[in-house]
């Protein structure tokens, strides 16, 4: 019987202590007609051998291709010491820090985190994570409604240049509650979000704007005229960053003009995974959250603190838990209860290892590595470039034919060439976003530019071309 | 017991400007410094970003010796009621950390991931089945983030059929308290309702609750009493009847593995936790996984992304396939690596191995409860089988020793037991819900009845080792209130900038 200790003779004693004939006899208050008879989708049983066998067989069939897919999720090494210590049984099967004397461990590690991310994004206070960077976007909608005095709208304005399955999520989770999203488009050439864009929303009640840094398209906003205009139009600005570009990008703490009365995003939220954690299909990763010291009462999800125990020496404990779902039910600021510990210790011992040093190289080097690769997507035959705004490791390219296609035939050769950006923004024509980071190679690049080259070469261009 | 104290420093009083890991740092490509500089200057960053400077050893001794001071399934007996702490086999981890399968980018091409899919496949398949519900996503993030899809979904129904009148959602007083919160999550009102002295959900006041309001009732099955509810065919007659739906709150869902499906209680929708019943890590908080199965009646607000088959081949089911879904909860497709985890943990265990589960979860419990009753200790429903936990009340050593459930759990952790689940369920004074699970031996189990014996005798003779517990630990009892009240959240806030 996998993972069951009992022999037949503990079965019988401690049959007898409780004074039952039989285990089924443990199940007489269950109603006869409710039972279960067999499980027929269930498969019988695999040794540990067959099933290793079996994953690595289908593991085997999807096989290691070389991929320029971005969009939210991004390829980084992540250092050998990372995972081996994350995956430590003492922090792999532990749970949520009830017990803190228990889980200083634990509770240490997020109190760094907390330091970590509070300095990454500037930001006063960190909590100790949401479940993904989609999910901690809806979050934040929400925690802006509950900071956002000044406003009674529940109306969030959000720029086209965001990550579009963010504002569905959003959508899905914060919609439930009445926050309602208004979209805000884009500068065709540029590929930002321009303050012109926002001057119809003057004047009116909205509770925050949100902001994404680098945008969905790789392209810097010009973020210090979007939050002063937000601040003067009395909106919080939530900030949706990439960690990894924080280590060379100016932190959300100090967006904003140097003269400004109020000056920095009021929330930051964003994907963690570049942190150390693997692609893995989209998940676990993290989200994180920080704020002004003002806000954190309005915060979902934990928030470790430091304390002194009974003799004055510090320790670390889960605090302001009355704002959460196991004491205020109903009232909590969020349902959230299991959220990331785990990729979130992995995240810790990421930036620690890598430092501010070696987080700014990682950025310098894949924004380098993306200036490369559409230098040389762009040298190909019915290959643009759309928008002409800085990058960070993201770019949109145009082919003269549909993308589907080619994508297809670059996939046939162990290549993913990026991701088709034709359904979710038609008035691009046949865009396909692209990402490198400092994971590839001039070998890599060369590569898929050759593929590409080849493609584009070998057909006839397709008709209405630009 | 010997006290004894284990520090760790802050990684940040450890750094040294200069100090650095160098061999994780990436190699700079010739254009690196020109690109850095060419971006705009008022988008740059002046100052970098206060984070540590250590070298890789320090490094992974710091973090080696911060896991030390955990207590974890692998090191100690986790008895964390309505927390199904159980042992996660080591190849579940291994495989689902092949290589292919952690650089499996989300928006992969479906052709190219054929093998991640089957899996994923396959596991709804199978969660269907275990469950007796006609689809599954395995969307939810979490236990809280399946309740809310569920909750959603059910609103979804009623929008659906012009009732928009139902946002009412009845949750018994008991309820674990992501169920209120998600139903207010959800812009639905929380009814809550009594349970008789029994442990049962109370049919009259369920009776009275009902009516063209209610969207539905939030159950979980063994309750957070530890008990079976008997009265499962009544209470689903009388939501449905009402025209409410049927809401199954997965968190116990290991007592009944293979025994009896929430479908076959006449649930319309249930979350199942992953990293419970199936157990995939619990990672010090997370990752979980929530996915969530519903009946007939739902499926076409299932969350998105889904996996379908066709032809033999896998595909995702999005927008276009469930136009009526709830939408999205994660970025990609929630957290397919705990996922895949349940998935290896499901084979290995096959059909046999699932009712396995229930049945030794539960003579684990009974067992321990008899025990810990014979010993002297009061049972919440001392008349009630155990489920696969069950609570000891100790509102009367309270009264006779001024002794706390907070006590004996801190007390716990110098014997080297984890606390059981204390102060929950809120109904029951001064109570430990303990759940065994059932990949514990019975040595084990005599070891932590024994320890609770102690426990029973320090109480009447020197209560001070119980109050001032736990002398063993890294440190003392904390201070919470001053944690609260003199907020320490960042090792330095925002000096960095």
């Amino acid at each position: 019987m996998p993972y069951i200790p009992h022999t037949p003779e503990d079965v019988t004693e401690m049959l007898a202590v409780i004074g039952a004939a039989s285990i089924e006899d443990l199940f007489d208050e269950i109603p006869a007609a409710l039972k279960t008879s067999v499980l027929a989708e269930v498969p019988t049983a695999l040794s540990e051998m067959e099933i290793t066998r079996l994953m690595g067989e289908r593991a085997a069939a999807d096989g290691r291709p070389l991929s320029f897919l971005g969009a939210g999720a991004y390829e980084h090494h992540i250092p050998a010491p990372v995972w081996a210590i994350a995956t430590r049984g003492e922090f792999y099967s532990a749970y949520t820090p009830y017990q803190a004397e228990a889980s200083q461990g634990t509770l240490q590690v997020i109190y760094e985190y907390q330091s970590m991310m509070s300095a990454l994004t500037g930001m006063e206070v960190s909590n100790a994570s949401l479940y993904d960077g989609a999910s901690a976007l809806a979050e934040a909608c929400l925690t802006a409604v509950r900071a956002n005095r000044a406003s009674s709208s529940r109306r969030v304005l959000v720029p086209r240049t965001l990550n579009p399955t963010y504002l569905q999520v959003a959508e899905s989770i914060a919609g439930n509650q009445n926050v309602a999203f208004e979209s805000v488009d884009f500068d065709r050439t540029l590929g930002r979000t321009l303050v012109d864009s926002l001057r119809p929303y003057e004047g009116h009640d909205f509770t925050a704007l949100v902001i994404q840094q680098p945008n969905y398209f790789g392209v810097l906003e010009e973020v210090d005229e979007l939050v002063d205009w937000a601040h003067a139009n009395k909106m919080l600005v939530i900030a949706v960053v990439n960690p990894t570009s924080l280590a060379i990008l100016k932190a959300p703490g100090l967006w904003g003009a140097p003269e400004s009365a109020v000056r920095g995003a009021d929330i930051v939220c964003g994907e963690g995974q570049p942190l150390g954690v693997p692609l893995a299909s989209g998940g676990p990763y993290f989200g994180f959250m920080t704020t002004r010291m003002q806000y954190v009462r309005q915060m979902p999800g934990r928030i470790v603190g430091r304390t002194v125990d009974s003799q004055g020496r510090p320790g670390f404990t889960l605090t302001l838990q009355a704002r959460e779902q196991h004491i205020r039910r109903s009232k909590a600021n969020s349902n959230i209860c299991t959220n990331q510990g785990l990729t979130v210790t992995a995240a810790t011992i990421y930036m620690t290892l890598l430092g501010a040093e070696g987080l700014a190289l990682v950025a310098e080097a894949s924004l380098a590595r993306t200036a490369e690769l559409v230098a040389a997507l762009t040298a190909v035959r019915g290959v643009r470039c759309v928008f002409s705004g800085p990058r960070f490791h993201e770019a949109v390219v145009a082919l003269d034919r549909p993308v589907g296609p080619v994508l297809a035939a670059l996939a046939e050769r162990g290549i993913f060439g990026g991701l088709d950006l034709s359904d979710r923004f038609p008035e691009l024509g046949n865009a396909l976003l692209v990402c490198a980071t400092e994971t590839k190679t001039d070998a890599d690049i060369a590569r898929y530019a050759g593929a590409l080259a080849e493609l584009q070469n070998a057909a006839v261009p397709a008709r209405g071309a630009a | 017991m010997q006290e004894h104290a284990v520090r760790e420093p802050i990684i940040f009083d450890v750094s040294k400007p200069g100090r650095r890991a160098s061999s994780q740092f990436p190699p700079s490509p010739p254009g690196a410094a020109r690109a850095h500089a060419s971006l705009p200057e008022h988008l740059l960053r002046k100052q970098p970003p206060l984070l540590p400077a250590v070298s890789e050893l320090q490094a992974v001794r710091h973090f080696t010796r911060l896991s030390q001071m955990n207590f974890s399934i692998d090191t100690h007996f986790y008895p964390l009621g309505s927390c199904t702490m159980k042992y996660n086999p080591k190849v579940c981890n291994s495989l689902a950390m092949l290589p292919e399968f952690l650089g499996r980018h989300p928006l992969a091409p479906e052709a190219q991931s054929q093998g991640f899919l089957e899996c994923m496949y396959e596991l709804q398949e199978m969660l269907k089945d275990i469950t007796g519900m006609k689809g599954v996503s395995l969307t939810p993030m979490a236990g809280a983030q399946g309740e809310f899809a569920g909750v959603a979904m059910i609103r979804a129904y009623h929008r659906a059929r012009g009732d928009l009148a139902r946002n009412q959602i009845i949750v018994p007083e008991a309820a674990h308290g992501t169920n209120p919160a998600t139903a207010t999550m959800c812009g639905c009102e929380v009814r809550e309702i009594p349970c008789d002295a029994n442990g049962d959900v109370d049919l009259d006041a369920l009776r009275a609750a009902v009516g063209p309001r209610t969207a539905g009732i939030m159950l979980t099955n063994p309750s957070t009493l530890g008990v079976f509810e008997r009265g499962i065919e009544q209470v689903a007659g009388i939501v449905h009847a009402a025209g409410g739906l049927l809401y199954y709150d997965g968190a116990n869902l290991n007592a009944i593995l293979g025994k009896v499906r929430p479908g076959d209680m006449g649930f319309d929708v249930i979350h199942m936790n992953l990293h419970k019943t199936f157990s995939t890590p619990h990672g010090g908080g997370g990752p979980g996984s929530g996915a969530v199965g519903v009946g007939a009646r739902l499926l076409p607000f299932l969350p998105i992304p889904i996996v379908g088959r066709e032809a033999g081949r896998y595909r995702w089911l999005a927008e276009r396939d469930v136009p009526q879904s709830i939408g999205r909860l994660s970025g990609f497709m929630g957290n397919a690596g705990v996922n895949l985890r349940a998935y290896i943990y499901m084979r290995i265990l096959g059909r046999e191995g699932m009712v396995r589960v229930a049945e030794f979860a539960a003579l684990n419990a009974n067992y321990l409860m008899k025990r810990l009753l014979d010993a002297g200790f009061d049972a919440a429903y001392p008349m009630r089988r155990a489920s696969h936990e069950f609570i000891i009340t100790l509102k009367r050593q309270q009264r006779d020793y001024q002794i706390t459930a907070m006590d004996v759990a801190k007390r716990l952790l110098d014997y080297g037991f984890h606390a059981p689940t204390t102060y929950f369920p809120l109904l029951v004074p001064e109570c430990l819900l303990i759940e065994p699970t059932e990949t514990e031996a019975k040595e084990e189990i005599d070891r932590f009845c024994d320890a609770m014996i102690a426990i029973l005798r320090e109480m009447r003779e020197s209560p001070e080792q119980l109050t001032s517990a736990p002398f063993t630990m890294p440190v003392r009892r904390l201070d919470d209130v001053r944690a609260a009240k003199q907020l320490d959240l960042v090792w330095k806030a925002a000096g960095d900038i």
